[in-house]
């Protein structure tokens, strides 16, 4: 029995890597995604039978909350709420790994365990426990049930030294009695990883948030991984190691396209009330040429090639299907329209392309950040939905930018810009936009839906 | 001595399975790195298999209420992100279209 259930995992685990393998593209994603479905209803079948069913009313009551919730969830969610979404799913699999090891722990207690099991189990705890703890942080300032704004205190780094020290701590003494230490140890320990977690997303501001639940991605991957030793289990080892390297390539991809160490990211506090310094700032306010719905509608209508560049704002105002609608009625007089994507526009890896795929964008329109800019050049209207930082010349070429060396969409490049946008206030970062100023730009003001709507009404009546 | 060779066979399939990983995850486009991660939470879904042979292993010897919650909640979770994860990637990935191929 007990071959054919490893035989069982076999399969499992390559059904999953393959079903991860068809993610490589639109076209064979879906496959994907139904494979690795399979792959998993393999080998929780498996472990079942192994179990024998021991405990399967506990089981059957976790399972069944836990489907209906997570079904329930599935579907409702919107896609402007994806991130959210996600960063709570990162949060119960690291909560479930701390979990795991506490149970271990318990039904262990007292008696001493061996090396591999002890410290494995302590780090599933504390990476856990930081994902999960983490993971509520990052929901609740995505959410906007607590600020977006970076939270920071005097003696921050000092105070998450302090823990992660009573952290590292704490877990080599459990390590050097076995797991033997007494209750309150143990207890301790989970505290200060669950306020490492929580310590750890305060200082980090909504901007970011692609890179935190990259990192958190990855945490809880590295968790599972580890539950896997603790549990002498391959199937957890491999799941966990393959989340992990996503969430680690992704990590390091949104921080490559902010061009900002990992580490700037994580302590930098980067738009901190007053903490960074604005260059240009403070000066005479911008000078800007506003413009209407009218004049951009015929400029829009006259066009060769149209190129939208979508941001946060396009999120926030939900205005993907009007977006959609406006390129319709665009590409319905022989307008080419094309959308560039900026990697980290949004609030986590993807989220513009499916928004955009919601709104039923073919996804052969979508440019990444280097198709759009050879596109750019060639552009007669580049249409900035609200994005800001990372459409900033500044970027390009002033040195003393904060944001200076980041990879943007050159839309001051193409024939002419207009930048959809609620008022004059700076963007996430409280950089200025020179790209505001220039002699080919023009400011549409107003919520980027109502705007996007008054442009297509006014393109259907010239 | 056998305990030592186990280890290090559970190493060897981890280091595998993270240079498989960067190989096949580096080839998702980024037009996919939603679903992506959607994904990846349903595969790091596995941990319910854990949970359920913690729970397993807490039933075979006697115990207190509160670990039979700790438990409860650690299949709760690992069902939600099985079940959520796969059904709104599956969910996004319909969404995904190319241009001819209507509606």
């Amino acid at each position: 029995m007990n071959v054919a259930i490893d035989l069982a995992n076999l399969v499992a685990i390559a059904l999953i890597i393959y079903g991860l393998h068809e993610l490589n593209s639109p076209a064979t994603a879906r496959r994907g995604n139904r494979f690795a479905m399979g792959g998993m209803a393999i080998a929780l079948a498996g472990i079942l039978i192994r179990t024998q069913g021991i405990g399967w009313q506990v089981v059957a009551i976790g399972v069944a909350i836990g489907a209906i919730v997570g079904i329930y969830a599935a579907l409702k969610v919107k896609m402007t709420a994806m991130p959210q979404m996600v960063a709570l799913y990162n949060g119960a699999g690291g909560g479930a790994a701390a979990l795991i090891s506490t149970v271990e722990h318990y039904v262990a207690h007292g008696s001493s365990m061996n090396d591999v099991i002890s410290v494995s189990l302590v780090l599933s705890a504390i990476i856990g426990s930081v994902s999960f703890a983490g993971s509520i942080i990052a929901f609740l300032k995505l959410q906007e049930v607590m600020t977006g704004r970076p939270l920071t205190y005097p003696g921050q780094q000092f105070v998450n030294g302090v823990v992660l020290l009573a952290i590292l701590g704490l877990a080599v003494w459990f390590v050097v009695t076995s797991g033997t230490l007494p209750a309150w140890g143990y207890v301790v320990l989970l505290l200060a990883a669950l306020l490492l977690g929580v310590l750890f997303v305060l200082p980090i501001g909504g901007a970011d948030m692609p890179v935190v639940i990259s990192l958190l991605n990855s945490f809880t991957g590295v968790a599972v991984a580890i539950t896997g030793f603790e549990l002498d289990s391959t199937l957890l080892i491999i799941c966990g190691a393959l989340v992990g390297a996503s969430g680690t390539i992704l990590t390091v991809a949104m921080s490559r396209a902010m061009n900002r160490p990992l580490t700037n990211v994580l302590f930098g506090a980067f738009g901190a009330a007053g903490g960074t310094v604005v260059a240009g700032a403070g000066g005479a306010p911008q000078q800007v040429r506003a413009t209407s719905a009218d004049d951009v509608a015929v400029m829009l209508a006259y066009a060769n090639k149209v190129i939208f560049v979508p941001g946060y704002g396009m999120a926030v105002a939900q205005a993907q299907h009007s977006v959609k609608a406006l390129a319709d009625q665009l590409e319905k007089r022989g307008v080419k329209v094309l959308y560039a994507i900026h990697p980290v526009a949004g609030r986590m890896p993807g989220h513009m392309n499916v928004l955009l795929a919601e709104a039923n964008v073919p996804y052969d329109e979508l440019l990444d950040l280097e198709d759009a800019n050879t596109e750019l050049p060639t552009a007669d209207v580049a249409l900035v939905i609200g994005a800001n930082d990372v459409t900033n010349p500044a970027a390009r070429n002033v040195p003393s930018s904060p944001i200076y060396g980041m990879p943007i969409l050159d839309v001051d490049k193409a024939k002419n810009v207009v930048v959809l946008k609620r008022s004059m206030r700076s963007g996430f970062a409280g950089i200025e936009n020179p790209l505001y100023e220039l002699p080919n730009a023009s400011m549409l003001f107003g919520d980027a839906k109502a705007s996007v709507d008054a442009l297509t009404a006014a393109v259907k009546a010239l | 001595m056998t305990d030592i060779s186990h280890l290090v066979s559970l190493l060897t399939v981890l280091l595998l399975a993270v240079f498989v990983g960067f190989e096949v995850i580096s080839k998702v486009p980024t037009t996919l790195h939603t679903p992506l991660m959607s994904a990846t939470n349903a595969i790091h879904g596995i941990v319910l298999a854990g949970a359920i042979l913690v729970t397993a292993g807490l039933f075979a010897s006697s115990h207190g209420a509160a670990l039979t919650i700790l438990a409860v909640a650690a299949v709760t979770l690992g069902a939600i992100n099985v079940f959520g994860g796969f059904a709104v990637t599956e969910r996004m990935l319909e969404m995904f279209r190319r241009k001819d191929s209507g509606r």
